[in-house]
């Protein structure tokens, strides 16, 4: 559902920044249903790939066969990133606040981390640059939290108003897509708003995984099911042994 | 003039040396193993890794507690999740505490950048609303002499060492790479010593009909070393592909430190060098990674007499 949700809103897209996983397989998955003419970029010098097979890593070779294109990671960061090429952009962390700001460096203290996680790579610059970001996440407590142990990239900050005024070039998060719900991120707070729960969820069930006071969307509705064509695309196709469902 | 062509346990002595700052690049694709391997077997001390994703190559490394520092960007096993010998060293400083110094990519890329340019910084947008500046005083922002506000800027590195590993080079060290370029031609350029390690040797002419593919030049390249599959368990495009069940099982072996430290022993310490890595790893594990063959179609350059 998460897949399937995150593929649809990148409907009419041409040009999307892909991490490994389920960023992945929405993405193969739009480009066969809703957005035909969409380009997969990878952080890791990839741009047009075409993979003949699951990718299991964002370096995979299955991603240089038969690309478009293949530059540098200078050539990735500087030409294609940061000159605003980019439409959309997926990102995930460990942790998330009510503005999109997200952290994937550490739990805990810096110096004296309790958990060590990855740190950036791409993420920072892939936050401030796209012209918008999806963020792809598990709805968990421990992952939708008040305050972030560490910022690694800037959502909306404090608010969508501190995004401008600090000229980050690209637009923020617009969604979160989630195994339980949709939100966006309001136009004028940039908070996140429930948007719609998905097949057999409902609103206590999400509120109960969300570390701060929620706010829904007057217009809350049902995430629209995969379609049978969806569901057969990602379990024959794109998805067979079902690595990331 | 002496020739550049040697074995890797020559190539490492020769420019590799206890402290020394070294870049070990390649982005999933083309990372040295089979270097990493001899400078743990030739016991170098204090060293400074540099690399954008640590990957398990530094994870071993650090298990063997020849690391004091660490400059990188991306600390996870790719598609899999942690890197626990790091997180060991990290979190609770064994076998040694590491030092981190850390970045995002871009910076990082952003860093080899001014190295190889010869520039006091390189500008880029990135780290406005992060924290990484107040764990990282290196990370710094300066106002545009234009009037544009202000920018992010990063330090040049210029590692002592840069150790690249591609497809194939002549015997100058004039080595051409394809695939996944990553940041090895920068590293190269930014560093004061490099070896470039290939899966093949040709002759002079084979690089002279495709100079485009030609990544790093023979004039940077001080050491050059012939070692086929020395780039496993990560890949090389064309030659073999990645060993992802390698990478599934090195998070289960690096768990635990004396499983990590059994690991060594035997495929590291072990060993005597890359060759006998390859025969004890088995024809087996190359047939599984053999990929099948898709040709790019000829260019032709033309012949202006």
């Amino acid at each position: 559902m998460m897949i399937v949700a995150a593929a649809r809103a990148l409907a009419g897209v041409r040009t999307v920044f892909v991490g490994v996983g389920l960023p992945n397989s929405a993405c193969n998955l739009a480009r066969r249903t809703v957005a035909p003419r969409l380009e997969l970029i990878y952080e890791s010098g990839v741009y047009g790939a075409r993979p003949a097979r699951l990718p299991l890593s964002i370096g995979d070779p299955t991603l240089i066969s038969g690309a478009t294109s293949i530059c540098s990671m200078a050539d990735l960061f500087g030409l294609y990133l940061q000159s605003g090429r980019v439409e959309v952009a997926f990102l995930g962390a460990a942790q998330i606040d009510r503005f999109g700001n997200l952290n994937t460096t550490v739990i805990g203290d810096w110096q004296h981390p309790k958990v060590r996680l990855p740190g950036s790579g791409g993420a920072c610059e892939i936050a401030i640059n796209a012209r918008q970001v999806f963020v792809i996440m598990r709805l968990r407590r421990r992952a939708f939290v008040e305050r972030l142990h560490f910022h690694t990239s800037p959502g909306h900050l404090g608010g969508r108003c501190e995004r401008t005024m600090l000229g980050l070039p690209g637009g923020g998060p617009r969604l979160a897509v989630t195994d339980k719900c949709v939100f966006h991120f309001d136009d004028v707070t940039g908070e996140m708003v429930l948007e719609s729960l998905h097949p057999g969820v409902e609103l206590p069930e999400v509120q109960a995984q969300v570390g701060w006071e929620l706010r829904v969307s007057p217009d809350l509705h049902g995430t629209e099911p995969p379609t049978d064509e969806d569901l057969r695309l990602l379990r024959e196709e794109l998805d067979p042994q079902g690595l990331y469902r | 003039m002496p020739g550049k062509l040697m074995n890797m346990h020559d190539a490492i002595a020769t420019c590799v040396h206890d402290g020394d700052v070294v870049a070990i690049e390649g982005f999933t694709a083309c990372i040295c193993f089979a270097a990493a391997h001899e400078i743990i077997r030739q016991r170098l001390r204090d060293l400074t890794l540099c690399r954008m994703t640590p990957d398990l190559i530094y994870d071993q490394m650090i298990a063997t507690g020849c690391v004091r520092k660490l400059v990188f960007s991306y600390l996870g096993n790719p598609g899999v999740g942690s890197l626990h010998c790091v997180r060991r060293a990290v979190e609770r400083g064994i076998p040694r505490p590491v030092e981190l110094e850390e970045y995002s990519h871009f910076g990082m890329v952003g860093r080899y950048l001014a190295g190889a340019y010869h520039l006091p910084f390189f500008p880029l947008r990135s780290y406005l609303g992060s924290d990484l500046p107040k764990v990282n005083p290196r990370i710094r922002f300066v106002k545009s002499p234009y009037g544009d506000g202000s920018i992010a800027v990063v330090p040049p590195l210029n590692p002592d060492v840069a150790i690249v590993h591609a497809q194939r080079a002549d015997r100058q060290g004039n080595t051409q790479l394809w695939g996944l370029l990553g940041v090895q031609k920068e590293a190269a350029f930014a560093s004061e010593h490099v070896i470039v390690v290939v899966e093949e040797i040709v002759d002079e002419q084979v690089i002279r009909s495709d100079p485009n593919r030609t990544v790093i030049p023979g004039l940077v390249v001080e050491a050059l070393v012939h070692e086929p599959y020395g780039a496993h368990p990560s890949y090389v495009q064309g030659y073999y592909d990645r060993d992802n069940d390698f990478y599934l099982r090195w998070d289960e072996v690096s768990r635990d430190e004396m499983a990590a430290q059994d690991w060594l022993d035997e495929w590291v310490y072990g060993v005597e060098d890359r060759a006998e890595y390859v025969e004890k790893t088995g024809v087996e594990t190359w047939d599984r990674l053999a990929p099948g063959e898709m040709l790019a179609e000829p260019v032709d350059y033309g012949r202006y007499t």
